[in-house]
């Protein structure tokens, strides 16, 4: 399906607990992201950054709100979407701080994985794999493991999963938090390309001094609210 | 789709087979156990097909030979012989003793065995012969089952006397694994029933010395009296054959009410071998094989528990990228299952060599190891539900951090 609205968010609110005890984790998030692009998520710990991930990503259910992603509303003041497993599945992508790659997989099938669960033959599953890891430059370590790989390798392998079924959106959080300037910044830039070649909206959650510089657009988070502001867009190369 | 299971054993490969072999260990003892059992059920069975006999008569509300003592007259057998229905009968004595046997260099060597005494040619002598002869003299020769450790041309004591293995034979044991030596009936009956020299004299001193045995004008009396003390005239059963056609039940019945003996056919035989003597002896088995059940699930359900938190994180993601929790508790029920199949395959070969070694018949079947291969599968599966809540309550949030 071609997606043309990205991912977008209207006055998304998350409460935990009730009464007294009740934490309102989000309150009026507003964002949007477009195909094609990479907006980065800043804010302090306990602002809401993971539970607002956690509610982009299908995982946890917001309490209010609204959220389309395309042309579908997934979320309006409830799922409406009844598999949600399939829409994680198939429409987010994620990384995560650590590559968190199954370490029993070797590289391929680590990338295959994903579209051989959304139904895609083997062949046809572990060759989109292999056009990902050359794409993002790690097609020669195909067959090795895991741990065979270094943190930069890993780190892109989880890219290449988190793009195998081509999802209009892709969540990464702190994705460059283990990694050194260089390879931080390489990691964005991989994902700035990405963006543009699958035509993702990719929303980095951060703390990385070293590449906040790089996105055109980001979105602050505040006990638990958002605002938004320009960003340097430095360039990458 | 990829076998996750398959994947995550061949990741660590050496350390799940070896769990495998571990468990495998205790299977092979379950089903030696089992076999155990199988092989007391068979002694029994070969016991009573080996006599060739179609009914075992003996002392009247017994179970015997075998499973109570019995004693009848050695003449009973003649008037058996003249019930219609009854082709051959003949008397056979039964007792476990220590056989001593005498090696080369001198030393001496006992060997615990059921000594029989049998009458040659007539039911009750052994089936076949592995080695050597039948025997042919009246006296002191022997035939042995083979698990005795005799040979061909041994001698051995039996009490007071000394007698030559002259042949072997195989699978003659008694119900309790002992092996049987096979004498001849007036042999057996002296070693069974006759006193020792001491023993002998003393009791001649006593009748000798007792008033009503000397009475004056009844001469001989003592003599007769102390002749009678020193024979022997009864032995443990007469075994029976019937005449083609006739059905051992129904001679049976008729020698319980003409002769006011017991009659045993094979059937009954075989109930009171396998349900009754042997009762408890299984029962202790059947505890074994529950307890050997419980731990190895119990061990199954730890193992694969403990794999499945050790990789709780890859459960998280798996859930998080669009796993299906079948999916996940297919990985986690396979890698139980595989467990418990390279169990069944190690238990099943140790089992299998080392069944020989054991001092009691081991009798493996094919349906045994069948049933327990069904056996182990259920357990493995059931061991692994454990595992699989663990892994479904696994919330996919944890893979995401915060």
């Amino acid at each position: 399906m071609k997606e043309t609205l990205g991912i977008s968010i209207e006055g998304l609110s998350k409460r935990y607990g009730s009464g007294d005890t009740a934490v309102d984790a989000l309150k009026d998030v507003n964002m949007t992201v477009a195909p094609g692009e990479v907006v980065g998520l800043i804010g302090p710990s306990g602002s809401g950054k993971s539970t607002l991930l956690k509610c982009l990503g299908a995982v946890i259910e917001p309490s209010g709100g609204r959220m389309t992603l395309g042309d579908d509303t997934i979320y309006d003041h409830g799922w409406k979407i009844r598999d949600l497993r399939a829409l994680r599945r198939d429409r987010i992508g994620f990384i995560f701080q650590a590559p968190y790659l199954i370490p029993f997989l070797d590289v391929t099938d680590n990338v295959a994985l994903l579209p051989m669960l959304a139904g895609r033959a083997n062949g046809a599953a572990r060759q989109r794999a292999q056009e990902l890891l050359e794409a993002l430059d790690v097609g020669h370590r195909a067959r090795a493991q895991p741990s065979e790989l270094s943190g930069g390798e890993q780190q892109r392998v989880a890219i290449a999963r988190a793009l195998a079924n081509q999802p209009p959106v892709m969540l990464a959080d702190e994705p460059t938090a283990p990694l050194d300037s260089q390879r931080a910044l390489a990691v964005v830039r991989i994902l700035n390309d990405m963006a543009r070649q699958y035509q993702t909206a990719i929303i980095v959650v951060t703390h990385d001094e070293k590449i906040i510089p790089t996105f055109r657009r980001i979105y602050h988070i505040r006990d638990g609210r958002t605002y938004e502001e320009a960003g340097e867009g430095r360039a990458l190369d | 789709m990829i076998s996750l299971a398959g994947r995550d054993i061949l990741h660590a490969w050496g350390k799940y087979v070896l769990t495998g072999l571990g468990l495998g260990l205790l299977i092979g003892v379950t089903l030696s156990m089992a076999g155990i059992y199988r092989g007391m059920v068979d002694d029994g069975k070969a016991l009573l097909a080996n006599s060739g006999a179609d009914l075992w008569v003996v002392q009247q509300d017994t179970l015997g030979p075998y499973a109570e003592s019995s004693s009848l007259h050695d003449d009973v057998y003649r008037a058996l012989l003249g019930m219609p229905g009854v082709a051959r009968a003949a008397n056979a004595t039964y007792f476990t003793m220590q056989v001593r046997k005498t090696d080369e260099g001198g030393g001496e060597t006992d060997v615990r065995a059921m000594v029989v005494g049998f009458e040659p040619g007539q039911p009750g002598e052994p089936g076949y012969l592995v080695a050597g002869r039948r025997i042919t003299r009246g006296h002191y020769e022997a035939v042995a089952d083979i698990k005795t450790g005799f040979k061909v041309g041994d001698n051995i004591r039996i009490r007071r006397d000394d007698y030559t293995v002259v042949g072997l034979t195989r699978r003659m044991v008694s119900s309790g694994g002992d092996p049987m030596v096979f004498i001849p009936l007036k042999d057996a009956q002296e070693a069974q029933f006759l006193k020792d020299n001491d023993a002998i004299l003393n009791e001649r001193a006593r009748t000798n010395a007792n008033p009503a045995f000397n009475r004056p004008g009844v001469p001989g009396l003592a003599e007769a009296v102390e002749a009678s003390q020193t024979s022997n005239r009864h032995v443990n059963a007469v075994l029976v054959q019937v005449k083609a056609g006739e059905s051992p039940e129904a001679v049976a019945q008729e020698i319980r009410r003409w002769k006011h003996l017991e009659a045993h056919t094979v059937e009954q035989m075989e109930e009171i071998l396998v349900a009754k003597l042997i009762a408890t002896s299984a029962k202790q088995i059947a505890m074994f094989l529950v307890i050997l059940a419980v731990v190895s699930a119990a061990i199954v359900a730890f193992i694969i528990y403990t794999m499945t938190l050790g990789k709780i994180r890859e459960i998280a993601v798996l859930k998080l990228i669009g796993t299906r929790n079948r999916t996940i508790a297919g990985m986690i029920l396979q890698q139980a299952l595989g467990l418990g199949l390279i169990g069944f395959v190690v238990g099943k070969t140790a089992a299998t060599l080392w069944a020989p070694v054991f001092p009691k018949y081991v009798l493996l079947e094919p349906g045994d190891a069948a049933r327990g291969f069904a056996a182990i599968m259920l357990i493995c599966a059931i061991a692994s539900t454990l595992a699989i809540r663990a892994a479904l309550k696994v919330d996919p949030a944890e893979a995401i951090g915060g």
